[in-house]
């Protein structure tokens, strides 16, 4: 089947290739870097196994995705196989417009599915593709499976307001069936959508013909009953709920409850809980609004559910605090259970401590024990049994602390940064500007700096780590910190739920590395 | 924004320079000075958006409260010498004493009230407030009326919920040369953006919204009433 979308220097030839030589590549790069992160304190190169988290692997590139649009062909790269593409055209990643920026990406609770949304209001799940016998070195792939037009622009007639039709968050739900459920989201509407696959379709219908037009009755002398034959394979999305009306400020986050009948969503000042059946009405769980909004000096960044738990939650702020509510306490959860925050550093106080410590986003570990947190320069590990500090705090990226009158200046302090875990909570990661990305193995508390670009999106290459230079002597390989793109900024991130394979979006595309096993 | 990835793409562009140069450093008066003048334009920004981000201008005004308090308490403020709270109007006290008791919880204390007030109003007006073309403000609040009456910056908020599209014009037509006229800012900043109900009064005064199993049920907003209405 082809596939329909298009894979970035695919190349053929080189593929059968890999397996022989990719030991010969792994050992001279190892040799030419002398000491890396990744050699173990003799200097001798550390292991290929992944089983342990990314401290001791090597990432390659498996895929670069562009999101295909409806638009017809500007203009085609020289290197690309001009293969048959049914259906999508695809454009250049020069010419990527605004719409085509890819604004959250999810892996499904199997890691079968990934999907993103985009600012164009478009979701574009990608399927893995199965293992075969003959091309073994394609597993770990992924391949369009469906796009749909999830939101539309729209327009609020009262505040004379643009609603933007742009996807801020996708969640899966866990599968129960033959069809995939997701929720996706807007600023102020949710909707659940249903991806199911038809590969079979009736024929022999008594009153239609085969093109579907009515037949005249009186022309019908037999009966028949309709069989079902093969069809080519379609992909349908329909949605099945909207859940619209219900936040009047811009929804940031939804979460998908553990007993798989509600789920929240929160927007800067409330988060509603929701039931899948019931679209026009929502309970209000959680509201920060005063009375008076000039006395609004914080709103709600992030919320979540516990993985395991149905009746808890936790929210971030715009201060840097995070609160666990028991929704089993009582109706209305504005008191929390639990606290957490911070002391100040009072040395590294400024005008901008404040901006710095608000938390971009949340993220409950698989195993409910503990919590992380992203603000602009760190990221953190809570326990959720101490919440006077955190048990990790992780630098991403500590030499834009100089830089933060500029960053203030130039909009990207308020760049809201994703994190994720890896599937046994070993390793988190997170983005940074100049398409960089940074993973965190909490176990050996080795860190790693990579880079996802079109420069480095030989399929099969391995990445090599890069490193920012601060200050005095620039070594060779190394970028200063005045050279970095801040309009290339890794906000969106994921990483599949059981396997060391992680989606990465760098604007228009969709990057998928793979931790290379022996 | 176009504009914005051109500025985001290099960290070092014109102005930058010239205002941020020593980022390392604590902040002097002028980093401060120029600091403020920032997040003002930032927040005058906010309002000729499509729809503000919240979380943004909070942030901005956060900042913009923190300087200010640290401007009072340097003293960078002319103050003119000690007045006595009689002399001012109650509205005036109220939405400075706003300003104050902000929920920034510095290790200083909060500035006494009326210091603040004169201290504020000596603020050199070199821009007369212009008279706002028949918006609600016509119906001044006793004291407004003198002119050069700094609006307190929470107000800034309440305007970011609900500004009519005549808002935008209002707004440029006060932005001058010079954001360092704080007054002459707020002011025009405040003035044209309610469309809403009227007066300084329906700040101080929105009712609590009622806690309810729905959401539409915020009857105290205005907002959240006509779209009911408009619903039905």
């Amino acid at each position: 089947m082809v596939p329909c979308n298009y894979r970035a220097q695919d190349d053929e030839e080189s593929w059968v290739e890999v397996p022989r030589t990719l030991g010969c590549l792994l050992q001279s790069s190892l040799q030419s870097n002398m000491l890396g992160p990744w050699c173990s304190p003799t200097g001798s190169p550390a292991p290929l196994s992944c089983e342990t988290g990314c401290g001791e692997g090597t990432w390659i590139l498996v895929c670069r995705l562009l999101v295909p649009t409806q638009v017809s062909l500007l203009s085609m790269e020289e290197d690309i196989d001009t293969r048959k593409i049914n259906n999508s055209f695809l454009r250049d990643h020069s010419y990527a417009t605004e719409a085509d920026i890819i604004s959250t990406v999810e892996f499904n609770h199997t890691g079968e599915l990934l999907a993103t949304g985009d600012k164009g209001g478009r979701v574009v799940i990608f399927q893995r593709e199965q293992e075969s016998k003959n091309q073994v070195h394609r597993r770990g792939e992924y391949n369009v499976y469906s796009t749909f037009q999830s939101h539309e622009p729209e327009f609020d007639y009262l505040k004379s307001l643009e609603i933007e039709e742009k996807i801020n968050k996708i969640r899966w739900l866990p599968q129960q069936n033959a069809a995939y459920f997701l929720l996706s989201t807007n600023d102020k509407t949710v909707k659940l959508w249903k991806v199911s696959e038809r590969d079979k379709r009736p024929e022999g219908y008594n009153l239609k013909d085969e093109e579907g037009r009515l037949r005249d009755p009186a022309t019908i002398t037999t009966l028949r009953v309709p069989v079902l034959r093969p069809m080519d394979l379609m992909v349908e999305a329909t949605p099945r709920r909207v859940f619209a009306n219900a936040h009047t400020y811009h929804i940031n986050s939804i979460s998908v409850n553990s007993d798989y009948e509600t789920y929240m969503s929160a927007d800067d000042l409330r988060i509603n809980l929701w039931n899948f059946e019931i679209t026009n009405q929502s309970f209000n769980i959680v509201d920060i609004k005063p009375a008076n909004m000039e006395e609004l000096t914080e709103v709600i960044t992030a919320a979540e559910f516990h993985p395991h738990h149905c009746n808890t939650f936790v929210y971030s702020s715009s201060k840097g605090t995070i609160r666990l509510c028991d929704m089993r306490a009582s109706a209305l959860c504005d008191r929390h259970t639990k606290f957490f925050e911070e002391p100040e550093d009072p040395s590294n106080r400024s005008f901008f401590s404040e901006i710095i410590s608000s938390i971009s986003d949340v993220k409950f570990s698989h195993s409910g024990r503990c919590i992380m947190t992203r603000d602009y320069l760190t990221v953190k590990v809570w326990d959720l049994n101490m919440e006077n500090r955190p048990v990790e705090t992780y630098q991403v990226h500590d030499y834009l602390r100089s830089k933060l009158c500029s960053l203030y200046e130039n909009d990207c302090i308020f760049d809201k940064f994703e994190c994720v875990w890896n599937g046994s909570d070993s390793v988190i990661m997170t983005g940074s500007y100049n398409n960089f990305f940074r993973m965190f193995d909490r176990n050996t508390k080795r860190d790693v700096t990579l880079e996802a670009s079109r420069e480095n999106s030989k399929p099969r290459a391995i990445l090599k780590p890069r490193k920012v230079c601060v200050g005095g002597k620039r070594r060779k390989d190394e970028i200063s910190v005045d050279s970095l793109d801040f309009s290339k900024k890794i906000l969106h991130t994921a990483w599949h739920p059981s396997e060391n394979i992680i989606a990465v979006a760098a604007t228009n595309n969709l990057y998928i590395f793979q931790d290379k096993v022996n | 924004m176009t504009r914005k990835s051109i500025c985001q793409g290099t960290m070092l562009t014109r102005g930058l320079k010239r205002k941020c140069s020593e980022d390392e450093a604590p902040a002097g008066p002028l980093q401060r000075q120029s600091l403020l003048d920032m997040s003002l334009a930032k927040l005058q920004l906010c309002h000729m958006l499509a729809e503000p981000n919240l979380c943004r201008s909070v942030l901005i005004a956060n900042t913009v409260r923190q300087i200010q308090e640290e401007m009072t308490q340097d003293g960078s403020w002319s103050l003119p010498g000690p007045q006595t709270a009689g002399r001012l109007p109650r509205d005036h006290l109220v939405s400075t004493e706003v300003l104050c008791r902000s929920a920034w919880a510095g290790p200083a204390p909060a500035p006494d009230p009326a210091d603040l007030a004169s201290a504020l109003q000596a603020v050199p007006a070199t821009q007369v407030p212009r008279a706002v073309p028949g918006g609600p403000w016509d119906r001044a609040v006793p004291g407004e009326s003198q002119g050069g009456f700094p609006r307190s910056l929470d107000q800034v908020f309440g305007t970011l919920e609900s500004h009519g599209p005549g808002a935008v014009e209002e707004l440029l037509s006060d932005v001058g040369g010079s954001y360092c006229d704080l007054d002459a800012v707020l002011t025009g900043v405040v003035g044209g953006a309610k469309s809403g109900p009227e007066g300084l009064e329906t700040f101080a005064s929105v009712a609590a919204p009622p806690r309810g199993t729905s959401c539409k049920a915020d009857l105290g907003e205005l907002d959240h009433v006509v779209e009911i209405l408009v619903e039905t």
